[in-house]
């Protein structure tokens, strides 16, 4: 089976704390430690299992800037066996839409049975897997944690729905899936294996080479600026000592039935 | 003509979602002058049901009945959607499992830009939405412009729009079964596999020591499982403690797992998305543990800590046994 998983290089929120800039146009952006989507890498690990199960190849796609360059290395680490990136300055601001239309263009140029993308990213909009299936006239899940192969023309996922359940679908190829966190446990890469890939060659294609013009790949929804919600009432803080704040807390806890003897 | 929205309504044994009510709110914010219509889709009695309990909130309901509809798989949904709705359609869909996997493919369809997990609509100027989403994981939030004029597709959150309890419409029910067409789809429904149960049910815990991705290593659960014992608590968690296999699925809160009602939560290094906080029913007293003084879960709970979960916890559990 030929697979292609989509990736997008992130700010990795377990390792910055996501600030609003002094000037509410961006996050803060210096320091800011990237790595690969959550969603992405369990996507990128099914589709090496599947395809060590199966046969076939694993390409990983992204679009983004110069430095996404490393993101793919880094799935090809994983064991991914090709990398592709799709960068131009006409992609940069690029909204979820945009996106899936640079992604189609490549697509157009391979061939591909099963598509997969990460549930959602950064910004937790989870769109471009959807409008990529529908721009490919293929068959979409979302949510999907379950992949069973059948043959070359259909497989069965299942999709995780509210209360833990699970939707079993039966779909043709090709098709477009996004993959949900805990679908499998996706392996880890030492520096070993990034340096292994350190210098394989990545091509990369922009707008000409994929015949968008601005029009095709232009927001159609724009950003205007970044706040810090406000906080309304919030929580009240419980400041001071250790001993202070174990104290007030015992208390509370005590008067709302938290503590059961 | 005045715009014409559509609330798309979910809904499940013959009952209308939380968001059908909310819906009817997030559409005036919308815009005060629409047409607002709320479409629904299933097929047979529990269809009419969920038709007419819907009529009572909107003043137009559509009703696409088809017996392949049963199961509304999303593919299917949107392809009669795209054969009924006017091209300059601003829909509104729950931003949810069936809206993630339904709504991106419409907004293609329908040739109109799409807009994720609204949490709010700011303002709309002549044919310019302004509306408030969130980025990672709520941890700031933006203003989002987009000409909504040629129509649009907006996910809305659930639980972001307050319900008006006494709203009454008086609605009446369209039939629109016969326009849709052909519903096949490359993509067929087999069955749905019900969650495994625990060992423990959460859901009827009283006091719940509820530990997210903060715990850092699995070793380290052990002080949860410490403070519990003492609390006379049940132990619950966020998602990536299942993902991680730390803990099984029966104890997760939140909207892809269990939805909880407890006196007391406890959250422990548990950031606060809204996909967790879902979860939580009830208006538990909420005490939240976490290291980062900015972290959302601050801005709902009632009680808030900044501390180190890896250092606080067995102080606290201490202090409870001493107690
Ligand atoms: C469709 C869908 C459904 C989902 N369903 C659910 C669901 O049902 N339930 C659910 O929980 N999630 C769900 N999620 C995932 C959700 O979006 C979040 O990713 C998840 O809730 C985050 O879990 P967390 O708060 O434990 O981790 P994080 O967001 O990583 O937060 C960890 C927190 O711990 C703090 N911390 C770190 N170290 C320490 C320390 N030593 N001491 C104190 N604090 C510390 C950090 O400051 C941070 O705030 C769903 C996602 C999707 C897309
Ligand atoms: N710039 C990008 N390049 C490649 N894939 C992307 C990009 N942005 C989003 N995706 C894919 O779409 C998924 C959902 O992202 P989003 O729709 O932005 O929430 C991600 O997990 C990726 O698989």
């Amino acid at each position: 089976m030929e697979i292609l998983v989509c990736v997008k290089r992130v700010p990795d929120t377990s390792e910055n704390e996501i600030q609003v800039n002094s000037s509410g146009t961006d996050i803060e952006r210096d320091d800011l430690v990237y790595s690969v989507n959550e969603w992405d890498n369990y996507a990128v690990e099914e589709a090496i299992q599947i395809r060590d199960r199966v046969g076939g190849s694993v390409t990983v796609m992204t679009v983004g800037d110069d430095e996404s360059e490393e993101v793919l290395r880094r799935e090809m680490a994983m064991g991914a066996d090709n990398g592709i990136l799709l960068s131009d300055d006409a992609f940069e601001n690029a909204d979820g839409r945009a996106v899936a239309s640079i992604l189609k263009a490549a697509i157009d140029k391979g061939k591909y049975d099963l598509i997969l993308t990460g549930a959602q990213a950064d910004d937790g909009a989870g769109q471009v897997g959807g409008m990529l299936a529908a721009m490919l006239d293929v068959p979409y899940a979302s949510l999907v944690n379950i992949i069973e192969t059948i043959d070359d023309q259909k497989i069965k996922v299942g999709r995780e729905i509210a209360g833990g359940n699970q939707e079993m679908n039966e779909m043709n190829l090709p098709c477009v899936l996004s993959i949900q966190t805990g679908i499998n446990e996706p392996r880890y890469v030492g520096i070993r294996g990034i340096r292994k890939v350190a210098s394989v060659e990545i091509p990369t294609m922009g707008a000409g080479d994929l015949g968008l013009d601005a029009d095709a790949v232009a927001p159609k929804v724009k950003r205007l600026d970044y706040f810090v919600p406000d906080m309304g009432e919030g929580a009240e803080m419980l400041e001071g000592s250790t001993e202070e704040i174990i104290e007030k807390l015992m208390e509370l806890l005590k008067a709302k039935g938290g503590i059961k003897s | 003509m005045s715009r014409q929205v559509f609330a798309y309504i979910i809904h499940k044994d013959g009952k209308a979602d939380d968001t059908a009510m909310e819906f009817a709110v997030a559409a005036r914010k919308l815009d005060a002058n629409a047409e607002v219509t709320a479409v629904v889709a299933g097929t047979g009695a529990a269809l009419d049901a969920v038709a007419n309990e819907v009529a009572a909130l909107y003043k137009t309901v559509w009703k696409i009945d088809n017996a392949a509809l049963e199961y509304p798989v999303a593919d299917m949904v949107r392809k009669a959607l795209v054969g009924i709705l006017p091209k300059d359609a601003v829909v509104l869909v729950p931003h949810e499992h069936f809206g993630l996997d339904m709504a991106p493919g419409l907004s293609i369809q329908l040739d109109s830009p799409y807009i994720a997990d609204v949490v709010d609509f700011e303002s709309l100027d002549g044919g310019t939405l302004n509306a408030v989403r969130q980025e990672y994981s709520g941890m700031v939030s933006t203003h989002v412009a987009c000409d909504i004029e040629g129509g649009a597709v907006i996910t809305v959150r659930p639980g972001a729009f307050q319900a008006d309890e006494n709203a009454a419409a008086g609605g009446t029910v369209a039939d629109k079964s016969g326009d849709v067409g052909d519903l096949t789809v490359g993509r067929r429904y087999l069955e749905t596999v019900v969650a495994e149960v625990g060992d423990v049910d959460i859901t009827k815990s009283e006091i719940l020591v509820s530990v997210g991705r903060g715990i850092e290593d699995e070793d380290n659960l052990e002080i949860v499982h410490d403070l519990a014992k003492a609390m006379g608590a049940d132990v619950s968690c966020s998602r990536p403690i299942v993902d991680a296999k730390w803990l099984e699925k029966s104890r997760q809160v939140g909207t892809s797992g269990q939805t909880v009602s407890p006196k007391v939560y406890l959250a422990c290094g548990i950031s606060g998305s809204f996909q967790h906080m879902g979860g939580i029913k009830g208006a538990p007293f909420i005490v939240a543990v976490n290291k980062n003084a900015k972290a959302p879960i601050f801005q709902v709970a009632d009680i808030g800590i900044v501390a180190d979960i890896l250092e606080f916890l067995p102080e606290l559990t201490e202090a409870v046994e001493e107690a």
